[in-house]
C-alpha cells in the first residue's frame, strides 16, 4: 500500500497526464454535443502537451539561459544538471501550433454543419441524415 | 544542384501553396498552372533521387547544415526513394486529371482548392522523406490538416459531418504516435531515427520502449484505417469531392503503411519488432479480418464510390499483413503494393470522377448502359478492377503473388485464405458492377440528356491521364520483377529470413 502511494505521489505528474488524457477520451466518446467533443479532444492534446512539459523538468534546477560557461567549469561546457532540458519545451511550441489549428479547422467544420442542420447534436444531425 | 533535391522536394510545393493562395485574390487563373509547375518539380526531384540512390546509395540532407542528432536530416534511400516517386507522381496526374472537374465544381474555391491541394502533397512528401520522428509528426499534421480541409468541400449536407468525424479520429491517431515519440525520447533522448534505432538495442527489454512502441503503431494504424480503426475512412473518402477523393484516397494510407514499416526498418528495427516482441501473428490475424470484412462490407454497399473505399480497408489488410509475415517474400510484396495499390486507385477514382462529371448519381442503379455512353472511361475502370482482383498482366496479380508466396513461406495460410477469399470477392464486385453498365439496357434519362447521340465521353483532358494511369498499371505488372530485384529486395534489412 505504502509503496503504492509511493508510486502516485513520487509520479504524479504521468498520473495527471493520464487522467486529463482520459477525461478528454471520454468527452469525445461520451459526448452527443459536437462542441463538447471538440472540447474534449483539445484536453486530449493538452494532456499530452503537459507529458511533454513535465519530462523537460529536473529538480532544482532553473530556466535554460546559461549563467557562466566555459573556462573554470571543468571538462564540462555547461553543467547539465543546472538546467532543464529546453528540447520537449520546444516541440511542444511546434504542438501547440498543431492543435490551435486542428481546433480551428474542427471549429470552421462546426460551423458549416450548424448551418446546414442548426443544430449541434450528433443524434439529431444523424437522425436527419437517416430520414433522407 | 542535384543535391539539394530532397529539400527542394519539399520546400518548392510548400512556397508554392502560399503563392497560390495570395495569387486566388489577384488572378484566379494562374493558380492551376502554378500548382502543376510545383508538383512537376517534386516529381522531377524525386525521380532524379531515386536514380541517384540507385547510383550511389542512400542520400542524406542536413537542414541548415546542423549534424544530426541535432538538426533534422532528411533521409533517401530505395524504400522512400520510391514512395516519393508514387506520391509525387500519382499528386501530379490528378492534378491534371481532375482540372476539369475542379473549374465545373467550385469555381470560385479554385485558388483554395489548388493550395490545399498541393500543400497536402508537401506534408506527404515530407513524411516519407524525413528522418526524424518529430518532424514526421509535424508534417502528418499538415497532410491531415489539409486532408480534412479538402474532404470538407463534397457535398454540405455529409462532407463537413464526415469530415469532422476524421478530425476526431485523425488526431486521436496523430497524438497517440506523438505520445509515442514522448516514451522514445525520454528512453533515448533523441529524436533522428538512425540514432534512436542505435541506442534503442540495450534496452529493448524495458517497458517503456514496449509503450512506445504499441503507441506509435496504434496511432499509424489508426491513420490507415486498419479494420477495426477505419470507421472513418469510408464515409471521409466517399463525401469528399471527387478531385480531392482521387488524391487522398490513393495516397494517404499508402504514406501512412510506408510510415509503419519505417519505423519498424530503421528505428525499432526488425530484431525488436519480430524477435523481441511476439505480437506479428496476432497482426497477421488482425489483417485477414480486416481483409475479409473489408471485401465483405464492399459487397454490401450500393454506391460505387463506396465500394471502393471499403476495398481499401481491405487493401490495407494486405499490406499490413504483408510487412508483419516478418519474410522477405511478404515484405517485398508489402511494398510493391504500395506502388501497386497507388495507381490502382488512383485509376477507379479517376474513372469514378470521369462517371460523376457525366452523371448526377453513383448508385449502381445509375451506372446502367454506361459502357455504351462512356467507353473509355468504363475500360479504364475495368482495368482498375481487373488489377485489384488481380488477374496477370496487371500489377495487382504480381504483389498478391508475393504476399500468397510469404504467406505460404510463414506458414499463414489463413492468410492466404484471406487474400483468395478477398480476391473472389472482388470478381463478384466487380463483375456485378460490369453486368450493370454493359447488359442492362440504358435508362431513358440517359439518352434524354444528350440527345440523338449516346455516346457522352468525358472531356480529353480527363480520359488522358486515365488511360495513362491504366496502361501504367499493366507496364508496372509487367516490370514488376525488375522493380523488386532492384528497388525492394535492396532495402529490406538483414535480420529479416
Amino acid at each position: 500500500m505504502e509503496a503504492l502511494i509511493h508510486q502516485i505521489v513520487a509520479k504524479y505528474n504521468y498520473w495527471l497526464y493520464i487522467i486529463l488524457m482520459m477525461i478528454g477520451l471520454y468527452a469525445m466518446i461520451a459526448k452527443n454535443n459536437l462542441i463538447k467533443k471538440l472540447v474534449g479532444m483539445n484536453i486530449f492534446q493538452t494532456a499530452i502537451i503537459l507529458f511533454y512539459v513535465s519530462i523537460g523538468v529536473k529538480k532544482g534546477a532553473t530556466i535554460p539561459i546559461l549563467e557562466e560557461h566555459g573556462a573554470g567549469m571543468g571538462e564540462h561546457a555547461v553543467r547539465v544538471a543546472d538546467y532543464i532540458n529546453p528540447l520537449p519545451h520546444v516541440l511542444m511550441l511546434t504542438a501547440i501550433v498543431v492543435s490551435v489549428s486542428t481546433f480551428g479547422v474542427a471549429l470552421a467544420l462546426a460551423v458549416k454543419i450548424y448551418q446546414q442542420y442548426k443544430t449541434l447534436e450528433e443524434d439529431e444531425i444523424l437522425m436527419r441524415l437517416r430520414e433522407k | 544542384m542535384s543535391q539539394h533535391y530532397p529539400v527542394l522536394l519539399v520546400t518548392v510545393p510548400l512556397l508554392s501553396a502560399f503563392i497560390i493562395s495570395g495569387l486566388s485574390w489577384v488572378k484566379k487563373s494562374l493558380c492551376y498552372p502554378l500548382a502543376l509547375l510545383a508538383l512537376g518539380t517534386s516529381v522531377f526531384c524525386a525521380i532524379g533521387l531515386l536514380l541517384r540512390v540507385l547510383d550511389a546509395g542512400a542520400v542524406e540532407y542536413h537542414l541548415g547544415g546542423w549534424v544530426p542528432p541535432w538538426g533534422i536530416a532528411y533521409r533517401v534511400d530505395l524504400l522512400n526513394g520510391l514512395v516519393l516517386v508514387v506520391v509525387s507522381s500519382v499528386a501530379f496526374v490528378n492534378l491534371f486529371a481532375t482540372h476539369k472537374t475542379v473549374q465545373k465544381d467550385f469555381p470560385e474555391k479554385m485558388g483554395i482548392f489548388y493550395t490545399l491541394y498541393v500543400l497536402f502533397a508537401t506534408g506527404l512528401m515530407g513524411i516519407t522523406v524525413t528522418g526524424d520522428v518529430f518532424n514526421l509528426y509535424v508534417l502528418l499534421e499538415i497532410a491531415s490538416l489539409t486532408a480534412y480541409a479538402l474532404i470538407a468541400l463534397g457535398k454540405p449536407d455529409r462532407a463537413p459531418l464526415a469530415s469532422l468525424n476524421y478530425v476526431f479520429i485523425g488526431t486521436i491517431g496523430a497524438c497517440f504516435y506523438l505520445l509515442g515519440i514522448g516514451y522514445l525520447y525520454i528512453m533515448t533522448g533523441s529524436l533522428n531515427m538512425a540514432d534512436i534505432a542505435s541506442l534503442l538495442p540495450p534496452i529493448y527489454h524495458s517497458k517503456a520502449v514496449l509503450v512506445a512502441f504499441i503507441f506509435c503503431m496504434v496511432g499509424v494504424l489508426i491513420k490507415m484505417g486498419f479494420f477495426p480503426l477505419h470507421v472513418w475512412l469510408p464515409n471521409a473518402y466517399s463525401c469528399a469531392p471527387e478531385p480531392s477523393s482521387s488524391l487522398i484516397a490513393p495516397l494517404m494510407t499508402k504514406v501512412m503503411v510506408y510510415v509503419m514499416i519505417r519505423l519498424i526498418f530503421s528505428v525499432f528495427l526488425p530484431d525488436f519488432s519480430f524477435h523481441v516482441l511476439h505480437i506479428d501473428h496476432a497482426l497477421v490475424w488482425l489483417a485477414c479480418l480486416a481483409i475479409i470484412m473489408g471485401s465483405l462490407l464492399a459487397l454490401a454497399q450500393k454506391n460505387i464510390k463506396r465500394t471502393l473505399t471499403y476495398i481499401i480497408v481491405s487493401e490495407i489488410g494486405y499490406m499490413v499483413g504483408g510487412v508483419w509475415l516478418g519474410n522477405r517474400l511478404g515484405m517485398s510484396g508489402a511494398i510493391l503494393h504500395i506502388l501497386n495499390d497507388a495507381i490502382m486507385t488512383l485509376c477507379l477514382f479517376l474513372a469514378v470522377g470521369n462517371i460523376a462529371y457525366r452523371l448526377k448519381g453513383l448508385e449502381l442503379q445509375d451506372l446502367k448502359g454506361l459502357f455504351r455512353k462512356m467507353p473509355v472511361t468504363m475500360a479504364g475502370f475495368v482495368a482498375g478492377g481487373l488489377s485489384v482482383i488481380g488477374i496477370p498482366p496487371t500489377c495487382g496479380f504480381f504483389s498478391k503473388w508475393y504476399l500468397i508466396s510469404g504467406a505460404i513461406q510463414a506458414g499463414q495460410y489463413g492468410f492466404m485464405a484471406a487474400l483468395l477469399f478477398s480476391s473472389l470477392v472482388n470478381v463478384v464486385l466487380f463483375f456485378r458492377i460490369i453486368e450493370i453498365a454493359y447488359f442492362e439496357p440504358m435508362e431513358s434519362l440517359h439518352g434524354a440528356a444528350s440527345g440523338h447521340g449516346i455516346r457522352q465521353e468525358a472531356p480529353l483532358s480527363m480520359l488522358v491521364p486515365l488511360l495513362f494511369v491504366a496502361i501504367s498499371l499493366v507496364v508496372v505488372g509487367i516490370y514488376s520483377g525488375t522493380i523488386v530485384n532492384h528497388l525492394i529486395i535492396p532495402v529490406l534489412p538483414k535480420g529479416i529470413g
